[in-house]
């Protein structure tokens, strides 16, 4: 082989490569990618069943129920609009009601968001980030503020039809 | 007192920098001996001040002197003393603090055991590190002061985050440092050699040790970190392709690529801009991954406080240093020679392979670690890109990898015989299909875990043939095939004993998936069944600990009614965050091992429980070690000793193994 030849297999191997990988990209990102909405998104945006989404927000004071055996039931609220959510397993040391929440699932046949995880902040001084920033689009809080009141009336809860 | 020696001595240490930034280089240029001798003598003594700042801080945090608003934000007067100082770095300005003062290490280091290197290519490593030195200084001085005082000093500190009050911070952020920024040599001497434009097999066998150095501790600290999350974290997982995690995992796979290229540029003087690229590319994606953790871009108890004038400042020295590198490097690329040539199968193809996939690998990672925040600059739109993405693109790469790692042992230099390889790899792959076959008739599905068990017993077996054909070859008698394992260079022991702790990590991979999970409610008194276990719930206790208090529920396992451990998960609550900890209970049954953690009680007395049985779980750490111990191996071997190199080679030993 000349040096040629040699040089034209590497670069045709290395092409190869990165092809396959450039391949596997672009598919798994059409696939596996998971979209971030606060309730207010959730309410415009309806999501058919079967979509999985990551909803953040606060949970709503007084929404917190335990059904049975490990699954539980909060609205994840932006006090514009809730989002119902039902969870079966551990939830997270620093979940409460008045705070801030991530729950990742999918939305169901029933049009109920079904979380298989539930993420909150990490500890009492910062929420997540999203939800943080969730909120200050909706201009509802502001860095150093308390956080809004979750136990008023007016928001309203989401179901996809 | 103390405190403002240090913040002095930092800026000293940067003033020192400064000088040493400049100085060698012109030197260099000029071939004036004494201008080159300012670098080792400036090295060293940025060391020490570095070090001495470093030492004010400690002190600061050791003696809770609360006028000093970093002891303020992280620490506690009742904190453990391990944790008063592991605490220093256990913030902001602390680890990047720890950060320069682990580049001061390794430049001081160069400067120490660089004695046969030549004086102008030292001299540039040591002003390119100095650089780096004076960028991260000028930062941690001007944003970040770990020394800043307090007029009105509080009567008890804030506390340190209890995520972060584990022994664990004491080794973990050392370790991952000393590899992450150990890179920064190999980039040092890349930009050196380019700088001086001498680019050859010696300047290969400087850079080798330092890289294999820096990714030991690397693999170390990435594993280190993995079983910190594993067992404190409570949810049982061990990676979580978090984009912190992935910070760390680029470079090392760019560390991996460029220990193997460096490895054919010695041997061949062949793939030479390869490996420049490659050693610029290992650090700057280091440096990538500080910007990351350390700008706040990503919430994550990595990112300690979050302020955009830190951001901006990171990514200016990233875009400086990364852009004047590859300035440097677009540059001078041309002028390199081609070096030896090879056939496409052979050692130098098979290491070219690994390093197509190992880079491939590394860029998936980087998309998606970066796409999402790309993503949210340019439209808005938030996404999340996990565990399924990686999944998808990162395995798929690999796999070729561990099937190729035996295969590219065997192989000449030059020209290689594939079918002569494959037929020395008869044996292994039958070992392999045998314990697909046993792990599938003992545990049986998923199939992805018995094949992939598979793979790695074939791999381990595939890693130390062609050590042991040498040891045993020709009949060799046991006192022979004992001199011949002596005899064979350590380097080769070294890529056995490191390629087979990759398959040793994969098999504990594989294992997960014949894991049992369960979470429940459980009351004092009851037992659950947990794979081939029985867990007893014996009770549910208070406990008072330095500066928190635990809920602990002791609990008996037993494997068909016989004890085999006791575990006691535990759930802390420290007051001064009120916040609350998981501590997991784990028991090491075999290489398997038994995790339970409890979150909180029912108002009617149960507690919620985690349980997990994880067979074969602790092999992906072990196989870590192992990788480790091969890398340290390869370390001491006389051939990269730096210096003896040359003696050897003006009289050769005699017997000499053949090199590899």
């Amino acid at each position: 082989m000349t040096r040629k030849t040699r040089r034209l297999a590497l670069i045709g191997s290395a092409l190869c490569v990165l092809g396959i990988a450039i391949g596997l990209v672009l598919f798994a990102l059409r696939d596996t990618i998971v979209f971030f909405y606060g309730p207010t998104e959730v309410a415009e945006k309806a999501p058919p069943p079967g979509t999985r989404l990551r909803i953040g927000g606060l949970v709503k004071q007084g929404s917190f129920a335990r059904e049975q055996g490990q699954t539980v039931s909060f609205d994840i609220t932006d006090t514009k609009h809730d989002v119902l959510v039902t969870y079966t397993g551990l939830l997270p040391d620093l979940f409460r009601e008045g705070q801030g929440v991530v729950a990742e699932g999918v939305v169901g046949r029933d049009g109920l968001f079904k979380a298989d995880s539930v993420l909150a902040k990490h500890d009492e001084r910062y929420m997540p980030r999203e939800v943080a920033d969730a909120l200050k689009k909706q201009g509802l809080w502001k860095e150093g503020e308390p956080l809004p009141e979750t136990r008023a009336d007016s928001s309203t809860n989401f179901r996809a039809k | 007192m103390i405190v403002e020696t240090g913040h002095y001595a930092l800026v000293l240490a940067l003033a020192l920098a400064l000088v040493n930034s400049i100085v060698p280089v012109w030197g260099a240029r000029r071939q004036d001996l004494s201008l080159m001798a300012v670098a080792p003598a400036a090295a060293l003594m940025t060391f020490l001040l570095i070090g001495y700042a470093f030492f004010a801080l400690t002190y600061a945090h050791v003696v809770s002197d609360f006028s000093v608003l970093n002891v303020v934000e992280n620490s506690h007067s009742a904190k453990p003393l391990v944790y008063k100082i592991s605490g220093v770095w256990g913030n902001h300005e602390g680890s990047m603090l720890l950060w320069v003062l682990i580049l001061a290490i390794f430049g001081a280091a160069v400067a120490l055991f660089s004695r046969g290197m030549p004086d102008d290519l030292r001299a540039n490593v040591l002003a390119v590190q100095s650089w780096i030195g004076a960028a991260f200084l000028l930062f941690i001085l001007l944003t970040s002061n770990p020394f800043a005082r307090l007029a009105v000093p509080p009567a008890e500190g804030q506390d340190l985050n209890p995520l972060l009050q584990d022994p664990g911070l004491a080794i973990h952020p050392p370790l991952l440092y000393l590899g992450y920024v150990g890179l920064s040599i190999t980039f040092s001497f890349a930009a050196a050699a380019l700088i001086s434009g001498r680019i050859d097999a010696v300047w290969a066998r400087y850079v080798r040790p330092w890289t294999l150095i820096a990714w030991i501790f690397l693999t170390l600290g990435i594993a280190m970190g993995s079983y910190w999350a594993y067992y404190t974290l409570g949810w049982g997982g061990f990676w979580f392709w978090d984009p912190v995690e992935n910070a760390s995992l680029m470079p090392w796979l760019a560390a991996t690529a460029l220990l193997h290229c460096a490895a054919v540029m010695e041997k061949r003087e062949a793939l030479r801009i390869w490996t420049i690229f490659l050693a610029i590319l290992a650090f700057s994606l280091s440096l990538i991954g500080t910007f990351l953790v350390r700008s706040g871009v990503l919430t994550s108890v990595h990112a300690f406080a979050t302020d955009p004038q830190r951001g901006v400042f990171i990514l200016v020295i990233l875009i400086a240093f990364i852009g004047g590198s590859l300035a440097l490097f677009a540059l001078r690329a041309g002028e390199l020679k081609q070096g030896g040539i090879f056939a496409p199968v052979s050692r130098e193809g098979a290491l070219v392979l690994n390093n197509l996939l190992l880079t491939t690998a590394c860029a998936t990672v980087f998309v998606g670690t970066l796409y999402p925040l790309a993503l949210e600059a340019i439209t808005g739109e938030k996404i999340s890109v996990g565990a399924p993405f990686f999944n998808a693109t990162f395995i798929p790469l690999f796999l070729p990898l561990f099937i190729a790692m035996p295969a590219g042992q065997m192989l000449a230099w030059k020209r290689g015989d594939l079918l002569g390889a494959a037929q020395r790899l008869v044996i292994a792959l039958a070992c392999g299909l045998v314990a697909a076959l046993i792990f599938a008739a003992w545990q049986g599905a998923p199939w992805v875990s018995y094949c992939l068990a598979g793979l790695a017993v074939y791999v381990v077996v595939g890693s130390f043939t062609d050590v042991a054909t040498r040891v045993f070859g020709r009949g060799a008698s046991l006192s022979e095939a004992f001199r011949n394992a002596i005899g064979m260079p350590r380097s080769a022991w070294g890529t056995a004993f490191a390629h087979a702790g990759l398959a040793v990590t994969l098999l504990g991979l594989a294992a997960t998936g014949w894991g049992v999970d369960r979470v429940l409610t459980v009351k004092p008194g009851e037992t659950v069944n947990l794979g081939p276990y029985e867990v007893s719930v014996t009770g549910l206790v208070q406990k008072q600990g330095p500066n928190y208090n635990a809920l602990v529920t002791p609990a008996v396992i037993r494997s068909g009614g016989v004890e085999v451990a006791r575990i006691e998960p535990a759930n802390r609550f420290y007051p001064s965050r009120k916040m609350s900890r998981a501590e997991a209970g784990i028991a090491t049954l075999g290489f398997g091992q038994l995790y339970m953690s409890i979150s909180g009680t029912t108002p009617d007395g149960g507690i919620d429980a985690r349980l997990y049985w994880k067979p074969l779980v602790t092999l992906i750490w072990i196989g870590a070690l192992v990788m480790g111990f091969g890398g340290a191996l390869s370390l001491s071997d006389r051939r990269l000793r730096i210096g003896v190199a040359r003696r050897a080679r003006v009289s050769p030993v005699p017997n000499a193994q053949p090199a590899e």
